[in-house]
């Protein structure tokens, strides 16, 4: 069971306490878009072995929506960050490298 | 006293609280101390049990917790507990135990037939349930199952409700230690004395593991086992230290969350320990390795640590004499400890060439047991010369005994290590997997590795070393959470030296080795040596597939005895080396829990709390049918005395249409939308136009999912004061919610808007019927005529006093009002209404007459119209998807051609050609009920007989379907039955809308 730490209120809580909402920093493809950019929105997610930047909502906690970066093989969390970040933040980043997996 | 009664010693036992308690019914004496199978055994009982398949007569062979075959079911009635192991059960005063898997009797069991069919036919080798069973068909429903479930399985279920309370405790420590003998001590003191708060788990009664029963070891100048005890009253002592006892490490998860079952000496039944943990020490010892020779299964064969055990701890000598076959020296120490206890020792038998030590015991090097000998119980061994390439060789000795001592070395407890990603690697010296933390350990939320193994579980089984080991552990926890820890030296330890084993994975019997006797490897799933290899000539050659076919490390024993043991004897058959074949994956938990203490707490009305609105009350004390809907329970239907529930939805459907009805609707899903964007918000979210919405009046709206599916619908009203109040289903209001913070808070972060779930704040009262004006106008001062407040209007105001909102909306086609209270005032509303309305018939109704009135109508109902892949162009609800809003959610997935293929099946009505008769609800409609395998062209959604129409109504999704007005479709049931409808408009009842305009 996971332990992650909700970046808006601070609390570091059960995974029971979270729930995951898939991959982080899709782009949304609405009316208007070409069927495989919006195949690309709405079916098509990477499942990487190693770092993996996803959503979790802190949704028995404060509510809020955030990502985090964490590996997939090894679980690490490298790093948690409110979702209406458009990229993940570089410190984050650097840990990743840090851990020779960027 | 028993013979089997030692005259003095056993560490653990009171010897002046003597316990009594019965066995099969038989009273049997013991001491306070005493296991269940130290116990019996001291009693002079051997046979303690059944085996799975074979019913071959079973007794202990191991002291504790790996024990395979004395399965017991302790505890009478409801809380009678199978598959209790009885070297962990500790006796009480009054306690009753029975054996299991046999029939009628322990002694005499009819199943033991089983192991007479074996010799002669191959019905239980491996894979049997895949081979022997496969024909004819029809003999697998009535013959071999039921034959089957009657003789296989361990023990039964209890009967009843569970009396004994269970509890949940969360825990929180820097440094977890599992495990208190020598390793887990050290490890626990280091990091203790550190300052770490410390948690350690022990699953025996006392801390201490084998230097209880070694009498060989010294540790700071004084036994081993004054050592141990001096350590734990230590730890005890101190303030930053739970030391637990009777309490197994049952599993360790990620991030250091472990899973600790107590079995508390008062208190609850058991106490689920959850514990987080910053690091985590293993030390969880070593288990001793069978051995693989003819009949290894006989009561009276034993692991020799065992024998060593029942001798220390409770002073029981479970045989008179006794023969030690081993590969090692450490089962010398059984030899020396029955020799001092009074037994008399026969011989040692060791399979390698030459041994470093002896103690004036017949010590018979390079020879093996070939075989053992023996009814019920151990009579005699035959011994052999083992000859270089591993065969029996020259003439057969038998020697007379009623106890064999066996041992194939030690095999580190990894268990736990491995429950969390931790690797192992194969050490060719000393014959085991040990763990390989530089391959891989487990970590923290930090990627830190959080997780240490110490002393024999990591492969260190000299007393020295794995002291060395725990203290080093111990003190690299502490440090690592910046506890200034430094590895006290070691104290000094005095202990014998050991010359390395030889491994010895299958000692050959006589003659052909695969006929006739058993080289049992797993004793408690009855696999042999000769399955494992069968398995490995059918091609499992893989020790996953290998395990599930032959079943070998099944069940509670989960690898702990048989593993090695069944990997060495694959990795023969297939000529690969052991490190090759690999090990199955050990999951959790280390041993059985039980299913209270997974429940713990959460059971009986704790399971799922249940929601209740401010009547529920009422209608409990009012006949209410219940029908669970997402957490709520709501009246199905209020039956009167005598009435079915057919008769009982019909008069409330009756009295809707006719004069009026009162609904419970306070379950709906009521969520407030405001701020400046909640317009623009709403139309992103709904299919139709929101922002347009005037105040002071209702819309009906459709949400759907990206895919463009429905999933959710309701009235939505716009306040006076220009909020939102939007309605969801009952169970969808807080998925609506969740969904609606979701899109703001992630995508359209830029939109003033808030959301609050009202669901719960107020009760919702809907009065429905031709009547239901003239039962409320005399309750308020507000004007509820048709020109004052219209359909889908809304007014605010007081009724019977009570501060109320009215919305004019309709789910059954009558003229209908909701009005919403607050929810502690629900109550005293429902109660003036219903007295209000008594002199006009109004009666309260339920779901089943809610969805019967809505199908008359034709409207749709989330759940049964939809189930995910249903837009509501095929509901026939284009009317309510915007064609001017540039987006919606779902409007791009809508775009996609084959939603709007003319081959979708879409919504229409059904009418049965017999009206009496029901279509059964999800049938399927298809295009030719004689063709071989018919064409699938629609199903059945709802189906309802109609109190109103007279007749049965149905709603469903045909292909094409509106195009087919008037068409009689075909839906094949079951024995070759085949109903027919027309299809017809889905709304079957008043269609210009006319009974709700009034």
């Amino acid at each position: 069971m996971l332990l992650i730490t909700c970046p808006h209120c601070g609390v570091s809580g059960e995974e029971t306490e979270f729930a995951p909402g898939g991959e982080a920093h899709l782009k949304r493809f609405g009316p208007g878009s070409e069927e495989g950019e919006f195949a690309g929105y709405l079916f098509y997610r990477k499942n990487p072995k190693g770092p993996h930047f996803e959503r979790w909502r802190h949704a028995y906690g404060c509510g809020k929506w955030f990502h985090v970066a964490r590996d997939t093989v090894t679980l690490e969390i490298f790093g948690a960050y409110k979702a209406t970040e458009t990229a993940p933040p570089q410190e984050i980043l650097d840990r990743i490298a840090a851990r020779g997996k960027a | 006293m028993s013979a089997h009664r030692l005259p003095s010693g056993g560490l653990l036992i009171d010897r002046a609280r003597p316990v009594e308690f019965r066995f099969n019914g038989k009273p049997v004496k013991g001491f306070a101390g005493d296991t269940l199978a130290a116990a019996l055994l001291a009693s002079g009982r051997t046979l303690m049990g059944r085996s799975f398949k074979y019913h071959r007569p079973r007794g202990v062979v191991a002291a504790g917790v790996e024990e395979p075959n004395a399965l017991m079911c302790v505890g009478e009635g409801p809380r009678a507990t199978p598959n209790q192991r009885a070297t962990m059960v500790e006796i009480a005063p009054g306690m009753s135990a029975r054996s299991q898997n046999h029939w009628p009797s322990l002694e005499w069991d009819v199943g033991a037939v089983n192991a007479a069919i074996a010799s002669v036919a191959p019905v239980f080798s491996a894979g049997f349930y895949y081979k022997t069973f496969l024909f004819p068909r029809i003999a697998w429903k009535h013959l071999y199952e039921p034959v089957i479930r009657q003789s296989a399985g361990l023990g039964p279920a209890p009967e009843g409700v569970d009396p004994d309370e269970y509890e949940h405790l969360h825990a929180f420590a820097d440094v977890l230690v599992i495990g208190a003998g020598m390793a887990g001590l050290a490890a626990a003191r280091g990091a203790a004395e550190a300052g770490a708060r410390v948690i350690v788990a022990e699953q025996a009664p006392r801390a201490g593991g084998r230097l209880l029963s070694e009498s060989d070891i010294e540790i700071g100048g004084m036994p081993g086992a004054d050592w141990a005890a001096g350590e734990a009253a230590a730890l005890a002592a101190m303030p930053n230290v739970t030391l637990l006892t009777r309490c197994q490490g049952a599993g360790l998860y990620d991030h250091g969350y472990a899973l600790l079952d107590e079995e508390p000496k008062e208190g609850p039944s058991r106490r689920l320990w959850r514990v987080r943990a910053k690091r985590i020490v293993i030390a969880t010892g070593a288990i001793e390795r069978p051995l693989a020779f003819a009949n290894n299964d006989l009561p009276g064969v034993m692991l020799a640590a065992a024998v060593r055990d029942f001798l220390a701890l409770w002073a029981v000598a479970p045989g008179r004499e006794i023969v030690v076959f081993a590969n090692n020296d450490d089962a010398y120490r059984t030899a020396l400890a029955a020799h001092r206890a009074g037994l008399t020792v026969k011989a040692v038998i060791d399979c390698r060439a030459e041994v470093a030590r002896a103690a004036g015991i017949a010590v018979r090097t390079g020879m093996i047991v070939a075989k053992a000998k023996g009814g019920k119980a151990l009579k005699s061994v035959l011994v052999a010369k083992r000859a270089a390439d591993g065969r029996v060789a020259g003439a057969l000795e038998e020697i007379g005994c009623d106890v064999l001592a066996m041992s194939g070395g030690w095999s580190p407890a990894v268990h736990l290590f491995s429950h969390c990603g931790g690797k192992l690697r194969w050490d060719e010296a000393q014959a085991m997997f040990r763990p390989a933390p530089e391959r891989g350990a487990p970590t923290g939320a930090d990627g830190e590795v959080n997780t240490f193994v110490a002393g024999a579980a990591n492969g260190l089984l000299s007393t020295a070393e794995g002291l060395a080991d725990a203290l080093a552990a111990g003190a690299r926890a502490a440090s690592d959470l910046g506890f200034s820890a430094v590895a006290a030296e070691a104290p000094a330890v005095a202990e014998p030296g050991m010359a390395p084993l030889q491994p010895l994975w299958f000692t050959p019997s006589v003659g052909k080795h695969a006929h006739g006797t058993k080289h049992f490897l797993d004793f408690q799933n009855d696999v042999t040596a000769a399955d494992v290899e069968l398995a490995a000539r059918e091609g499992y050659e893989s020790v996953e597939h290998a395990k599930r076919y032959t079943t070998l490390g099944m069940a509670t024993d989960q690898g702990k005895l048989s593993n090695i043991n069944g990997l060495a004897t694959l990795a023969n058959a297939l000529a690969a080396p052991i490190p090759e074949v690999g090990t199955t994956t050990f999951r959790p938990p280390w041993a059985p829990l039980s299913l209270g203490s997974i429940a713990g707490r959460d059971a009986g009305t704790l399971f799922k709390p249940v929601r209740r609105t401010p009547m529920h009350d009422w209608h409990e004390a009012n006949g209410a049918d219940w029908e669970p809907v997402g957490e709520w329970r709501r009246p199905f239907t209020y039956r009167r005395a005598g009435e079915s529930r057919e008769a009982s939805v019909t008069r409330e459907v009756s009295a809707v249409r006719e004069a009026a009805g009162i609904l419970d609707a306070s379950t709906l899903g009521k969520l407030l939308v405001t701020g400046p964007d909640a317009g623009r918000f709403l139309d992103l979210l709904y299919t139709n136009m929101m922002s347009t919405l005037k105040p002071g009046a209702c819309r009906y709206g459709l949400m759907c999912n990206e895919n463009g599916f429905l999933f959710d619908d309701g009235v939505v009203a716009r306040l006076p004061n220009g909020d939102f109040l939007c309605h969801t289903t009952t169970g969808g209001a807080e998925r609506v919610h969740g969904w609606m913070e979701e899109w703001l808070q992630t995508e359209w972060p830029e939109l003033k808007v808030y959301v609050a779930n009202l669901t719960e704040q107020f009760a919702q009262i809907a009065v429905a019927g031709p009547k239901a004006r003239e039962i409320l106008q005399p309750l308020t001062a507000m004007d509820l005529s048709a020109a004052a407040l219209p359909f889908m209007g809304i007014a605010e105001g007081e009724m019977a006093g009570i501060p109320v909102r009215l919305f004019r909306i309709s789910f059954s086609g009558e003229l209908s009002y909701e009005i919403a209270a607050p929810a502690h005032r629900g109550r005293a509303l429902w109660d003036a209404i219903r007295e209000a309305g008594a002199g006009q018939g109004i009666q309260p109704y339920g779901t089943e007459a809610l969805h019967v009135l809505r199908a008359e109508k034709g409207f749709i109902m989330i759940g049964d119209e939809t189930d995910g892949t249903v837009t509501p162009q095929d509901l026939g609800l284009s009317w309510a998807v915007s064609k001017k809003k540039a987006d919606f959610i779902g409007k791009r997935a809508q775009e996609r051609p084959f939603l709007s293929h003319p081959e979708r099946e879409r919504l229409v009505g059904l009418e049965t050609l017999e009206p009496g008769k029901r279509l059964p609800d999800g049938a399927y409609a298809v295009a030719d009920p004689a063709a071989k395998t018919p064409e699938v062209i629609g199903r059945v959604t709802s189906s309802y007989m109609s109190p109103t129409l007279g007749r049965a109504i149905a709603l469903g999704l045909v292909k094409r379907g509106p195009e087919r007005m008037g068409e009689v479709i075909s839906f094949p049931l079951e024995k070759g039955e085949v109903m027919k409808a027309r299809i017809v408009d889905p709304v079957f009842y008043d269609k210009e809308g006319a009974r709700q305009n009034v």
